[in-house]
């Protein structure tokens, strides 16, 4: 590491209507060094560091980068000077391809005319030379995941970032992946770049940090290094108490069955098969983890079950009644949570207020409206409940759902399908950009549901989630339940064996992207 | 699977005007004359509609644009005695009707459906009230026949025998596609249209971008509506452009948002009409001229649903752009 600093930030304090998201903010990041950002949801994170990249403009305060005083106009000028960002929600255009979503702003050009050739040239040498295997003419809506956030990255490099910025990057990523994106970023580092990461994960900011500056309500409220901490200590920090970092549950005592499945089948967006002849049964007062490598049809498996997607099945049963052919609101109307993967796309609507976005599925039940005519205050009345008890971050139910931070976004879908009481719960990444100590929360709610009698269906690619939280696991990989484990003779290395197939685990997804 | 079928259509079509052009020259040819002066104006409102939406605007407001530069460039023809400077009125026209539609459906972030409505009201009242009888434009425009070219059989008398604004839309469409797939400004636009957000974080001004894009689609309008006062009707009524803002639209989808093929779609359409006029002349059909002229509109309905749902428009359409 240089001694040279690149940022320095000072007395930042950014307010939005109701909400001080950062307040008085200060931080210095030397030459190659690596600053972690821990916080709760809210903590403003990602506020902190929108205004680095220019996005959004500080109330007070100063950004200084390379020794200059700058008062960024937007991302161009943050870009021109040297600062790359990889956004917690990827900003990429779908339909362009990789090159072309990788040079937008800054195209080669010959007059007016973009060289093709050589944005594909440049492309490839850059991903080569960072070891990021992408093919710069394939369409970004076809990549999975993993790749869609190579693509960001090298978006950032392309336009030569010595200050990388990374919100989340690994909250989407197999855990195969997040090694591998952590050992780029220390190749980045040892190049000299900056690095500014974002995570929820105490495990990977303690395996790469340098530096760790932990917010709470907007305020730095402490500086570590990995040497001085480690993560219940910086779990305390981030939450002002202790947290349970690993889950605390009975055994479980099931009873009826609740969901039985024989012989499903679906097939995948392009009408690949992706779930095949799948048998499932999940019993009342019982969690049933699927762990699986993302991308080996537990996306599809979560839309058969909850009426998304078209399936076939020899039998589809929710507590005895058949669910075959069942749209979405006839599989919730018997009594079906769902926590969908994608809280963005299928979990909210963004524009509706929080309160709204409470009974999203139930506004239409005789307990929220009568005759077609809402009843507002048994809503508000509910709503200010459950952001309560679920300890959601904001200033008001009436506030749109899209302004809240990311794991607050999740924290409003869950406390929706849990107050419902269902009696079958499919949970899809429950925790997803979730910090510690919501996580303790989300998972003691999971359990509770299950010891009130809910039967529970946990769809996970953290396997510690998995392992922790189910009372049985089923490994998913290439469509098909390959295996079924008691939690309790679980062994970590053998699900990660069947996970990849009964095979060596490899870091390649690309083979069923 | 679409561009299949596009092909085979277009094959057809084409084989059926040979055939008819051995059996009867001067019919066919005026038929595809009228066909294609008939699309002209289509063809241009159509790339209006098209470079705001792939900017992420959607513009009901042509048909507002259309008749304000009608309007302006008759009478400032009539007026000024000169055809030229009467164009230059229209295309200023729809200049100016573009920035005020991009300042409410972008810079103010105004529901765009509401925008260009307010447009079409605007539109209506004005060129109504201010609309006066007995104005005669002081020439008729000039047709250009380009050597060699127009000696060609059937293509030459119909497609290079034309007035200026013909070739202009052409060169449009041609322009455009250019643009829009091989140029700096064309990925930009598209970024805007598809995910804004995208754009504005790799330093694109969605803004700006979208407000220039709007307002010189204005200008087109200017064009489109310059040549139906100018060029092919030679005056102008009220609200005489009779829904072909609309009609332009429902091209712009049908040829899927590429310039290309809205240019064919026109094409077609211009060409069914074409037909039964033809058709109703020769008195070989019935028919009252309400319902032949109804033909377009009725194609359109039944078009528009058969291609809807297999063509996708730009993914930000219609959106106001907010961060966050
Ligand atoms: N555009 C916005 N408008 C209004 N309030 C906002 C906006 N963006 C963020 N906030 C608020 O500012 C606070 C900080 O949010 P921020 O997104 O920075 O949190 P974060 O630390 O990144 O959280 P997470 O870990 O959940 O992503 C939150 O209370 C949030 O509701
Ligand atoms: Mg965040």
């Amino acid at each position: 590491m240089d001694d040279e600093l690149v940022l320095e930030v000072t007395g930042l304090t950014k307010r939005f209507p109701g909400v001080v998201a950062n307040e008085d903010v200060s931080l210095t990041v030397h030459k190659g060094e690596i600053v972690a950002l821990l916080g709760e949801n809210g903590a403003g994170k990602s506020t902190l560091v929108k205004m680095i990249y220019g996005l959004y403009r500080p109330d007070e305060g100063e950004i200084r980068i390379k020794g200059e005083t700058v008062r960024l106009s937007g991302p161009r000028e943050a870009i021109r000077r040297g600062v790359g960002m990889v956004h917690q929600h990827f900003q990429l255009v779908p339909v362009f391809t990789v090159a072309e979503n990788v040079i937008l702003g800054n195209e080669p050009r010959k007059l007016s005319f973009i060289e093709k050739r050589k944005a594909i040239k440049e492309v490839t040498a850059l991903a080569e030379k960072n070891g990021m295997a992408v093919d710069p003419k394939a369409l970004v809506r076809d990549l999975p995941v993993g790749a869609q956030q190579r693509v960001e990255i090298l978006k950032a490099l392309y336009r030569r970032a010595d200050i990388l910025i990374m919100d989340e990057p690994t909250a989407v990523l197999t855990p195969q992946e997040t090694d591998e994106l952590l050992k780029t970023m220390k190749g980045f580092a040892a190049n000299g770049v900056a690095v500014i990461f974002i995570t929820h994960k105490l495990r990977e900011v303690l395996a790469i940090a340098d530096k760790i500056e932990v917010l709470r309500s907007g305020k730095v409220v402490g500086t570590t290094t990995p040497a001085e901490a480690d993560q219940a200590k910086l779990a305390q920090m981030m939450v002002g108490r202790s947290v349970l970092l690993s889950v605390e549950k009975s055994t479980s005592s099931p009873k009826e069955i609740v969901l039985d499945v024989v012989g499903l089948s679906s097939d995948s967006d392009i009408g690949l098969p992706a779930v095949r002849e799948v048998n499932l049964t999940v019993r009342s007062g019982e969690i049933v983890g699927i762990a699986g490598v993302e991308g080996n049809g537990q996306r599809e498996l979560v839309e058969a079950l909850t009426g998304i997607r078209k399936s076939t099945a020899t039998k589809f049963a929710i507590n005895d009644e058949n669910a075959i052919g069942a749209d979405p609101h006839e599989i919730h109307s018997m009594h079906v949570g769902h926590v969908p993967e994608d809280r963005e796309k299928d979990g909210l609507v963004g524009q509706y207020s929080i309160a709204n976005n409470m009974v999203l599925n139930r506004f239409d039940e005789p307990e929220f409206s009568r005759r077609g005519i809402r009843n507002m205050d048994a809503v508000n009345g509910l709503a200010t409940k459950l952001v309560k008890e679920f300890d959601v971050r904001t200033p008001s139910i009436k506030t749109p759902a899209n302004s809240l931070s990311g794991g607050n976004k999740q924290k409003v879908v869950i406390a929706r399908e849990l107050s419902a009481n269902p009696s079958l719960l499919i949970a899809s990444q429950p925790t997803r950009g979730v910090d510690v100590g919501s996580i303790e929360f989300i998972h003691s709610q999971i359990i509770s549901a299950r010891d009130n009698g809910a039967a529970v269906l946990l769809v996970s690619a953290e396997l510690d989630e998995v392992l922790g939280l189910s009372d049985r696991i089923l490994v998913m990989y290439d469509g098909e339940i390959v295996a079924e484990l008691e939690s309790a003779d679980a062994d970590r290395a053998e699900i990660g064996r069947l996970m990849a197939g009964g095979h060596a685990v490899m870091a390649e997804e690309s083979s069923h992207g | 699977m679409r561009a299949r079928w596009a092909w085979t259509i277009t094959v057809i079509i084409l084989v059926g005007i040979m055939f008819s052009y051995t059996q009867d020259e001067l019919r066919t040819t005026s038929v595809l004359s009228f066909s294609l002066r008939y699309a002209i104006p289509l063809i241009i409102a159509a790339m209006v509609g098209l470079v705001c939406e792939r900017s992420g605007v959607i513009n009901i407001g042509i048909e507002g644009q259309l008749l304000m530069s009608a309007f302006a460039g008759f009478f400032g023809a009539a007026a000024t005695g000169s055809l030229i400077i009467g164009t230059l009125f229209g295309i200023g026209t729809g200049l100016i009707m573009g920035a005020v539609f991009a300042t409410g459906a972008v810079a103010w972030k105004m529901d765009q459906i509401i925008s260009g409505t307010i447009i079409n009201i605007i539109a209506t009242g004005l060129t109504s009230f201010f609309y006066a009888q007995g104005q005669v434009l002081p020439a008729s425009t000039p047709v250009v026949a380009i050597p060699y070219l127009k000696d060609l059989p059937l293509v030459g008398p119909v497609l290079f025998n034309n007035g200026l604004f013909t070739y202009a839309a052409i060169i449009i469409v041609i322009f455009l596609q250019i643009m829009l797939f091989l140029t700096i400004w064309g990925l930009r636009t598209r970024a805007v249209g598809e995910n804004p957000s995208a754009a504005d974080t790799s330093g694109i001004n969605v803004q700006r971008t979208r407000f220039i894009n709007v307002t010189l689609a204005g200008g087109l309008a200017g064009v489109a509506g310059a040549y139906l006062s100018l060029e092919a009707a030679g005056t102008f009524e009220r609200g005489f452009t009779a829904g072909r803002g609309f009609t332009a639209l429902a091209i712009m989808i049908f040829g899927a948002w590429n310039p290309v093929g809205a240019f064919a779609a026109a094409l077609f359409f211009g060409l069914t009409q074409g037909v039964a006029s033809q058709l109703q002349a020769d008195e070989v059909v019935d028919i009252p001229p309400q319902f032949i002229n109804m033909l377009p509109y009725v194609l359109t309905i039944v078009l528009l649903a058969v291609v809807a749902g297999r063509v996708r428009p730009p993914a930000a359409v219609g959106k106001p752009y907010e961060k966050d």
